[in-house]
C-alpha cells in the first residue's frame, strides 16, 4: 500500500543517498557536504589516525572555528590555553587530512550553519551533518541536514556515509499572515511551546503553509534551526523562487548555465499532492505574538502579554522539571512576564546572528539608547555579516546605541569562551536554548526574537516590542 | 577495530527522577574543551553535582552514600538538546553502562549506543515502578539483559525475597544496534568494508 502513495520532499533527498539498507537495522546514508569545528572533531580525526586510514573524501568537508573561539582581538594569539589547543588541533588535522579550513582571521570563517548558507556550500536536495544539534539550520534549502555525534563525524571522515535510522515524517503547517512586529522566531518558538521540546522527537519536520513561504531564507533557517529543540531529527522547507534568489551568485553556488540547470532539478523538490506524513499538524499566525521563554528548556515559552504559568496549567507529565525550573530563573507563577528587569541581551547565534537580523535590530534601535543597566552584545554570525555590517553602517548605529559589537562566533549562546552571563544575572537572548548555566553558571536566559531583544535593552525590561515600533 | 562487547547487568541503581535532563546538564559547555574520549566522567552533572565553590551538593544523588551502581534512571526525554557526545562518553566513564528512562532523545541515543552506553527505554509506568522500589529501598537490583532485551526489577536487594517481588518488561532495540553490542562490533569497521559499495554509488550518481 504504502509504495503507491507520494512521497515527501523529505523521503525523496533521504532515498536518494541510500547507499545500502542493512536488514532490520540503519541505513548507509551518502553525505554531500560535512561541516566541522574544534570542539565536536578531535576525537573523530584520531580515530581515523588511530586506524591508519585517510580521510575518504576531503573535498566534501569544509571546516571553521566558531565554537570556543574569543570574539575580540582575534587577530591575536588566543589565550584560553585548552581552547586554542582546540582550534590549533582543527588546523594540524584538516592540513594533514587535505581539508578546506576557513580559520580565525580568514575572511569566511563564521559560525559553521552561518558560512554554509552565505557561501552556497547549502544547496537543495543535498544530505549535509555536522557534529552540531543546529545542523538542522540548512534545511531552509530544501536539503536534509541533522546534527551528528563525535562516532558519526568519524564514520563520515573515513567512508562519506552514516549509518542512520529512518525517522518518520511529521509536515507543520503555518497558514495566514504574521501580525506586525511578529518574526520566525515568535513563529518557531511558538511551535516549540505547542509541541514541547519531546513533540518532535523521532521525525523530521516539514515546514509548510503560507506563512512559511513568506518568510526570507533568513527567516526560514531560524525556523529550521530550532527544529532540533522541538527534538525533531531536523526540519525541512521546499526550495522556491525566494531560495533560488538567495543562492543565486554565492561563492560556491552554480554559476551560469549550471545554474539554471540546477534550479531545474531543485524544482522538483517538493512534498507529492498524495504524500502521507506519520504526522500533521496546523497552526494560525493570527495566534501568534511575540514570544519569549521564561523557563530552563526552550518548550517554556509564552507570548510575552501573558504570565508566568501556574504549576496546574502546565502539562502534568513536566511538571517536577517545571518547578525546578521556576526555582532556578528565580520567577514567580502567575505574575506576568513582561516588566520585568534584564541585566544582558545578546544578539547572536546561529539562530539569529545573519545579516537579516542585525538589520532588524539596527532599524529598531536607531535614533534609540539602550538602558544604562543593560550590557549588550551583538556578535555576527560570520565575517562576511560583520562586513556587511559595517559597510551598511549598522555597525555604527549599534555602536551609538551603546551595543557592543563583537567579533564572530558562537559566543554567549553557550559561553565556551569568555562571553559568559555572570550568575545571577538575567539575558534576554536571540539565541537557541535557555537550559540552566547554558550562557554561563548560574546565569538566566529567556529566548525572544531580534526585536524583542532590542526593545529589551532599551527599555531595560522584557518588553513588547509592539509598543514601540 | 571491535569495542567491548556488552554483557548482562546486574546492579543497584541511581535514581534521577527528573524529566528533560539536557546534555547541558550531563556535561556543560566550558568542559568540552578536551580533544580525546577520556576524563569527562569527572565533570558529569557538573553543576547539579557541584555547589560553586566545587564542594559537592549533599543532595544530589550522584553524591549520595545511598546510591550507588552502573544503571542510571533517568526522567522522561532524557538527553534532549545538544548532539555533543561527550554526554555519553562522560556518562560511560563514569562508571555507568545503562541509562533507563521513559523517553530519550534521538541523537543522545545513538551517541549512546556508538559509545557501548545502553539506553533502555521503558514504559511511564515501569520507571515510575522503579524509582518508586528505589526510594523505598536503594539496594533494590535491576537486571538489564541485552540479548532477550528484558528489564528486570527486584523490588528488594535481599536476595531470598527477591525472586518473588521481581517484575519485567521487555525493552526495544534496534537488530543491527543489539548485534554490534553484544559482539562489540563496531560501526565504522563495518562501513570500511563496503567503501567499494560507496565508491559505485558515487558513480552512479555523476
Amino acid at each position: 500500500m504504502k509504495e503507491l502513495a507520494g512521497k515527501t520532499l523529505f523521503d525523496k533527498i533521504w532515498d536518494a543517498h541510500v547507499v545500502e539498507e542493512i536488514k532490520g537495522g540503519p541505513s548507509v546514508l551518502y553525505i554531500d557536504k560535512h561541516l566541522i569545528h574544534e570542539v565536536t572533531s578531535p576525537q573523530a580525526f584520531a580515530g581515523i589516525d588511530k586506524r591508519g586510514i585517510s580521510v575518504f573524501r576531503p573535498q566534501h568537508t569544509i571546516a571553521t572555528p566558531d565554537h570556543n573561539i574569543p570574539t575580540v582581538d582575534q587577530h591575536l594569539t588566543i589565550q584560553d590555553e585548552l581552547s586554542r589547543f582546540q582550534v590549533d588541533k582543527l588546523t594540524e588535522n584538516c592540513e594533514k587530512h587535505g581539508v578546506t579550513l576557513y580559520g580565525l582571521n580568514h575572511p569566511y570563517q563564521g559560525i559553521v550553519h552561518v558560512i554554509g548558507p552565505e557561501l552556497g556550500i547549502t544547496q537543495p536536495g543535498m544530505t549535509m551533518v555536522c557534529g552540531d544539534s543546529h545542523t538542522s539550520t540548512h534545511g531552509a534549502f530544501g536539503s536534509v541536514a541533522f546534527g551528528i555525534g563525535t562516532s558519526e563525524v568519524e564514520m563520515v571522515l573515513a567512508t562519506q556515509c552514516i549509518l542512520q535510522p529512518k525517522p518518520g515524517k511529521m509536515r507543520i503547517t503555518v497558514d495566514g499572515e504574521l501580525p506586525k512586529g511578529v518574526t520566525a522566531k515568535d513563529v518557531i518558538l511558538y511551535i516549540i511551546s505547542k509541541i514541547s521540546t519531546s513533540g518532535g522527537t523521532g521525525y523530521f519536520i516539514e515546514y509548510a503553509g503560507s506563512v512559511i513561504r513568506s518568510l526570507s531564507m533568513e527567516g526560514r533557517m531560524t525556523v529550521c534551526n530550532m527544529s532540533i529543540e522541538s527534538g525533531a531529527r531536523g526540519g525541512i522547507i521546499a526550495p522556491d523562487e525566494t531560495t533560488f534568489d538567495y543562492i543565486k551568485e554565492k561563492e560556491f553556488a552554480p554559476k551560469g548555465e549550471e545554474f539554471d540547470r540546477a534550479v531545474k532539478s531543485w524544482k522538483v523538490l517538493k512534498s507529492d499532492e498524495d504524500a502521507v506524513f506519520d504526522q500533521e499538524l496546523h497552526f494560525d499566525a493570527a495566534d501568534i505574538e511575540p514570544m519569549i521563554t521564561y523557563g530552563t528548556n526552550p518548550g517554556m515559552g509564552a507570548k510575552i502579554t501573558g504570565h508566568i504559568p501556574f504549576v496546574e496549567e502546565t502539562e502534568a507529565g513536566n511538571r517536577e522539571s517545571y518547578k525546578k525550573s521556576l526555582a532556578y530563573m528565580d520567577f514567580e507563577a502567575g505574575t506576568p512576564i513582561a516588566g520585568r528587569k534584564v541585566d544582558y541581551v545578546f544578539v547572536g547565534s546561529c539562530t539569529n546572528g545573519r545579516i537579516e537580523d542585525l538589520r532588524e535590530v539596527a532599524t529598531f534601535i536607531k535614533g534609540r539608547q539602550k538602558a544604562d543597566h543593560v550590557t549588550a552584545w551583538i556578535v555576527p554570525g560570520s565575517k562576511q555579516v560583520e562586513k556587511q555590517a559595517i559597510k551598511e553602517g549598522i555597525a555604527d548605529v549599534l555602536e551609538k546605541a551603546g551595543f557592543q559589537l563583537r567579533q564572530p562566533g558562537c559566543s554567549a549562546c553557550l559561553a565556551m569562551n569568555d562571553d559568559k552571563v555572570p550568575e545571577g544575572k538575567l539575558a534576554v537572548s536571540t539565541s537557541n536554548r535557555n537550559f540552566e548555566g547554558r550562557q554561563g553558571p548560574g546565569s538566566r536566559t529567556m529566548l525572544a526574537s531580534p526585536i524583542t531583544a532590542a526593545a529589551a535593552a532599551v527599555t531595560g525590561t522584557v518588553t513588547d516590542p509592539r509598543s514601540m515600533l | 577495530m571491535s569495542t567491548k562487547k556488552f554483557h548482562t547487568i546486574e546492579s543497584t541503581a541511581v535514581p534521577l527522577p527528573i524529566e528533560n535532563v539536557d546534555t547541558d546538564q550531563i556535561i556543560p559547555a566550558r568542559f568540552l574543551k578536551a580533544t580525546t574520549r577520556d576524563g569527562f566522567g569527572e565533570n558529569l552533572f557538573r553543576d547539579w553535582r557541584f555547589d560553586k565553590n566545587d564542594q559537592p551538593k549533599t543532595d544530589f544523588a550522584l553524591n549520595s552514600s545511598v546510591y550507588s551502581g552502573t544503571i542510571l534512571i533517568g526522567g522522561k526525554n532524557f538527553g534532549s538538546g545538544s548532539s555533543r557526545e561527550h554526554a555519553a562518553w562522560a556518562i560511560h566513564d563514569y562508571g555507568f553502562k545503562v541509562v533507563v528512562s521513559s523517553f530519550f532523545a534521538d541523537i543522545f541515543k545513538n551517541n549512546a549506543l556508538n559509545n557501548g552506553l545502553l539506553p533502555v527505554q521503558v514504559s511511564e509506568d515501569f520507571l515510575s515502578r522503579i524509582f518508586q522500589a528505589i526510594e523505598k529501598d536503594a539496594s533494590s537490583m535491576l537486571k538489564v539483559d541485552l540479548k532477550n532485551q528484558q528489564i528486570t526489577l527486584s523490588a528488594s536487594g535481599e536476595p531470598s525475597l527477591r525472586a518473588r517481588r521481581s517484575q519485567s518488561e521487555r525493552f526495544d532495540i534496534n537488530p543491527y544496534k543489539k548485534e554490534c553490542l553484544l559482539n562489540g562490533y563496531d560501526d565504522i569497521d563495518f562501513l570500511l568494508s563496503i567503501k567499494e559499495t560507496i565508491a559505485q554509488f558515487e558513480q552512479a550518481r555523476t
